[in-house]
């Protein structure tokens, strides 16, 4: 069995699944049992203010997107921070905390954008012994309308503020919990970075409408009869979330800046994507609110048996390995061509690839009477609609060897090639049209 | 009650009552609503869906199976009712393995198919329990129709005809409708009066008048040439009336299956319906296994089913065999019956051995008795009487691919005509057919 144990900016825990601040941390009952379970770390539901909790509605506060069968694909809250008084909250952290010295315990707070309000928090904090503080500049909902949340995390200028003053406040590592409801997530990034933040942590939820009420013409969750924009979350935001963390760990500006990765991590291989493209942990919410705090265990065994099968001792072998493959689209290679190739044997016939492809796509698969199904490689541009399409994963992409003829275009497979370069690039110096006059 | 399984001779009250109502309880009860949406989403919507094809009323099943999906149910009853009017009775009794579900690509890819029937069975009784007839009548012409019978064939003709603005009269020998719906299918495929139920949903179309005991060809009532001299068209679906002969000594101490079932179909009380202590079945299609089931069901002691050729060549699909030896009915093959002897306390069947060869089934000399309190036999249902000039072709009537016969103005369609299967399914589709036959014949005249 690999070892799984994680560094994460100076914060240990025996591995790199920390369960995201949510409903799963909100108290201590939850986090003994995570930790029972196997969780090797937790970021606290987000903490206010001392004084009178904030409330939650008493309504539903959670809408959702289902796949097939049921199967949860997204959720969408609009819950807001803890509704429970500050100092049982931290009482509870620190009894915890002592209980479990080895796991990770990192505080989220969330507290008015004024120095004064971050300086009397941050002690109280220290002394529960917790590893460390996660800055929620993340929900979309509700606390945005306070100046709090989201409003913090769309302006840059304020992210940096804030962390600079909780890093002048407190030793405890810093991390900037980011929002995704932004048009360039590498701004709110640097910014942390500017402020001294320790490492970012992204995405928290995506502002959004799960469904409407096509009886009562309302959104979901509706309560008594108005709905308002949550926040998305679960296996549907997982492509979101995992290119803006590529964003941040390529762009110069941020390059090797620790990354937390969150957003629909729920099988161990979620959690190595996250991680191959430069998340040095991952946090995890929807999944445990799906299938209940059991779920680490698979993640724990599938990383370790990956790591085993891959000869890798370290989790820090992931972490990154796949920034250097991520490039802008200019940079792709225009010579490399492949051809879909049906596997006879394991065709079921459904048609799914012809209709895909026939209706939508170039026209590239042929039927026969007896319904078997053909790419004509003198038509197949490689989309691989087929493939995403197909029930049975029973298509492949067949690479063209250089000097191969594609039959699509009558040309050889040539050497590496960009756009950068083409003739039908205007910008290009071998461009083969007419430049407007100057 | 004082009888029991093991009283000899033919007697009623075998059983409790519990027993016989657990005995006939619906065997493929309807889907639950969560049911119905996780066997919806196994469906791929295939292009060209091949389960589509092997449908012989080519239901869209990819289309109201995901109609069923996105929570629309009577849209999908709709889908189906529009192809299949008794997409309700076919739900329950086509042989789906043979059928649609045999053809699903889920076989090819898990060996299990997605449950068509079964949904298609959950969409037609969601729209039927709220009561609603989905289609309406076009204007109405100033034509009319004679169908003769009024089963599968007939009901689904006469309905099409109305929808398309004919005046229909429907006439049936029986004292109800429904033909084999009625008097045939296995009391547990359609339970608590399913099929009267479904044809009285029919006639909401409205333009059908459906007259009961009148008998084409019975003195008295009238023949295809009275109907033709009344009515611009005639549309004949009478089934198969007639049953094959054993031609045995002793056969006149046998009863036909149908027979029987149809007995049972109309009993209001098991309790009351006499079933021999052993039964033996002599055949091998759908019938015989019904009625060897349902003699089991009712209590007998044993019930053998003898067929005269090998187990795969029965005409019974594999689930029906499956069906009956899990309701515990023996099974002997490669047998057939040479004489029905009545002896001391009950009668004895003779069979003699069997083998195929070269130039087909051939007796044995080596032969068996098997003892019995009653004897059923389903050895295929024959076309009653028809006018001479009606041509014939392989004891069925003749007609062409839309239903046409040798008659001028004269159509037929299900069992009592040549083509398809004998089943519920292939007799709508071929009433159905007939009938845009007509209405385009009339409407051109
Ligand atoms: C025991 C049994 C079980 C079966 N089980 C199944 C099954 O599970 N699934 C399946 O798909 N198929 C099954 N079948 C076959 C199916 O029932 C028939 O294929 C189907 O009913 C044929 O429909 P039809 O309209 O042609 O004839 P029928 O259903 O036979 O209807 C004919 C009608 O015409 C009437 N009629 C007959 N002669 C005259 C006349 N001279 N004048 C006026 N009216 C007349 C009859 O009273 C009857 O109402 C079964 C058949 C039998 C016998
Ligand atoms: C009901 C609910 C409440 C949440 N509350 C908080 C919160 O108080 N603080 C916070 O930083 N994130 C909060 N989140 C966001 C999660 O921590 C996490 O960033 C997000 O759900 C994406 O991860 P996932 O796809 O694994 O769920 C909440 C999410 C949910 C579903
Ligand atoms: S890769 Fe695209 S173009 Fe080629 S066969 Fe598949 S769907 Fe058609
Ligand atoms: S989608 Fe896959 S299984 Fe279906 S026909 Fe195409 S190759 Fe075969
Ligand atoms: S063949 Fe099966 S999977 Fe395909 S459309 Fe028909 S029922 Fe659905």
């Amino acid at each position: 069995m690999a070892d799984l144990r994680s560094d994460f900016v100076g914060i240990k825990s025996p591995n790199p699944f920390w369960l995201a601040s949510a409903p799963p941390t909100d108290k201590e009952y939850n986090v003994r049992r995570a930790y029972e379970a196997g969780w090797g770390g937790v970021v606290w539901k987000t903490l206010g203010s001392e004084g009178p909790p904030v409330v939650n509605v008493s309504g539903p506060r959670y809408g959702v997107i289902y796949g097939a069968d049921r199967r949860v694909l997204g959720i969408n809250n609009i819950e807001l921070i803890t509704d429970r008084p500050l100092e049982v909250n931290l009482r509870e952290i620190k009894s915890v905390k002592r209980d479990y010295p080895d796991r990770a315990l990192v505080v989220s707070l969330m507290v008015p954008c004024d120095e004064a309000s971050w300086k009397a928090i941050l002690p109280l904090v220290e002394e529960t012994s917790a590893d460390g503080v996660e800055l929620n500049f993340g929900c979309p909902h509700g606390m945005a309308e306070r100046g709090m949340g989201s409003a913090v995390g769309q302006v840059p200028e304020y992210i940096e503020m804030v962390t600079r003053w909780v890093k002048q406040n407190t030793r405890m590592p810093c991390i900037v919990k980011l929002t995704p409801n932004i048009s360039d997530i590498r701004k709110p990034a640097e910014a942390a970075k500017r402020g001294g933040a320790d490492a970012v942590s992204l995405i928290n939820t995506i502002n959004s409408i799960t469904s409407v009420n096509l009886d009562e013409f309302a959104p979901e969750p509706m309560i008594d009869g108005m709905g308002t924009h949550g926040g998305y979350c679960g296996p549907a935001v997982k492509p979101i979330a995992l290119n803006m963390v590529a964003e941040i760990a390529r762009s110069e500006a941020t390059r090797g800046l620790p990354i937390s990765g969150i957003g629909g991590v729920t099988t161990w291989r979620d959690a190595a994507e996250f991680m191959a493209l430069g998340a040095g942990n991952v946090q995890v919410c929807t999944a445990a609110m799906t299938y209940g705090f059991k779920v680490v265990q698979e993640m724990i065994s599938g990383l370790s048996d990956y790591m085993d099968r891959k000869g890798m001792v370290s989790t820090s072998e992931i972490v990154g390995r796949a920034v250097p493959k991520v490039t802008d689209w200019q940079h792709l290679n225009l010579n490399y061509v492949t051809k879909a190739v049906i596997n006879q044997d394991d065709c079921i016939k459904c048609g799914r690839c012809f209709a895909a492809c026939e209706d939508t796509s170039h026209q590239a698969i042929a039927m026969d009477e007896d319904r078997t199904f053909t790419v004509k490689d003198e038509e197949c541009v490689a989309c691989n609609l087929c493939v995403d399409v197909c029930p049975v994963d029973c298509i492949t992409m067949r690479e063209l060897p250089k000097g191969e003829t594609d039959p699509r275009t009558g040309r050889a497979v040539g050497d590496y090639a960009n756009w950068t370069t083409h003739p039908n690039n205007p910008s290009s110096a071998n461009f083969c049209g007419v430049r407007p006059a100057e | 009650m004082t009888n029991s399984q093991l009283t000899p001779g033919v007697v009623p009250g075998r059983l409790s009552p519990q027993e016989y109502s657990a005995n006939f309880v619906d065997v493929a009860p309807r889907l639950s609503a969560h049911e119905a949406s996780v066997a919806a989403d196994r469906c791929y919507f295939c292009h060209d869906a091949p389960c589509m094809t092997a449908c012989p009323t080519s239901i869209d099943i990819p289309l109201f199976i995901r109609q069923i999906a996105t929570g629309t149910p009577e849209a999908a009853a709709k889908t189906i009712l529009g192809q299949n009017i008794l997409g309700g009775m076919c739900a329950r009794v086509c042989p789906t393995e043979t059928l649609c579900e045999g053809d699903c690509v889920r076989m090819e890819s898990e060996g299990k198919p997605v449950e068509i029937g079964a949904l298609q069975r959950f969409a037609t009784d969601t729209l039927m329990a709220a009561g609603r007839h989905p289609f309406t009548r076009a204007a109405r012409t100033d034509k009319s129709v004679a169908v003769v019978g009024a089963g599968p064939a007939g009901l689904a003709a006469a309905h099409r005809l109305a929808m398309k603005g004919h005046e229909v009269t429907i006439y049936d020998a029986r004292l109800k409708p429904g033909g084999l719906n009625e008097f045939g299918i296995a009391s547990y495929k359609a339970p608590e009066n399913f099929a009267s139920a479904e044809v009285e949903w029919l006639l909401q179309i409205g333009g059908i008048t459906v007259v009961q005991n009148w008998q084409v060809g019975r003195v008295g009532d009238g023949t295809v040439t009275d109907l033709l001299a009344e009515y611009d068209a005639v549309f004949l679906g009478m089934g198969l009336s007639g049953v094959n002969a054993l031609n045995l000594p002793g056969e006149e101490l046998a009863t036909p299956a149908t027979d029987f079932i149809a007995e049972l179909r109309q009993s209001d009380d098991l309790a009351t319906l006499p079933i021999g202590r052993k039964v033996v079945v002599i055949g091998g299609g759908m019938t015989a296994v019904d009625a060897a089931v349902q003699a089991k069901l009712l209590g007998a002691e044993t019930s053998t089913i003898v067929y005269r050729r090998s187990q795969g060549e029965m005409p019974a699909s594999e689930h029906e065999q499956d069906h009956a030896l899990g309701c515990n009915v023996r099974l002997i093959c490669n047998a057939a019956p040479v004489a029905i002897h009545a002896v001391e306390g009950g009668l004895e069947v003779e069979f003699a051995r069997t083998e195929t060869t070269g130039a087909g089934l051939r007796k044995l000399d080596d032969t068996f008795r098997l003892k019995a309190d009653q004897v059923f036999t389903a050895i295929g249902q024959t076309l009653g009487a028809t006018p001479e000039e009606l041509k014939l072709a392989g004891g069925k009537i003749a007609v062409d691919g839309a239903g046409r016969t040798s008659l001028a103005r004269v159509w037929a369609g299900g069992d009592c005509a040549v083509g398809g299967e004998d089943l519920t399914v292939t007799a709508v589709a071929e009433g159905r057919d007939a009938a845009e036959d007509i209405h385009q014949f009339l409407m051109g005249e």
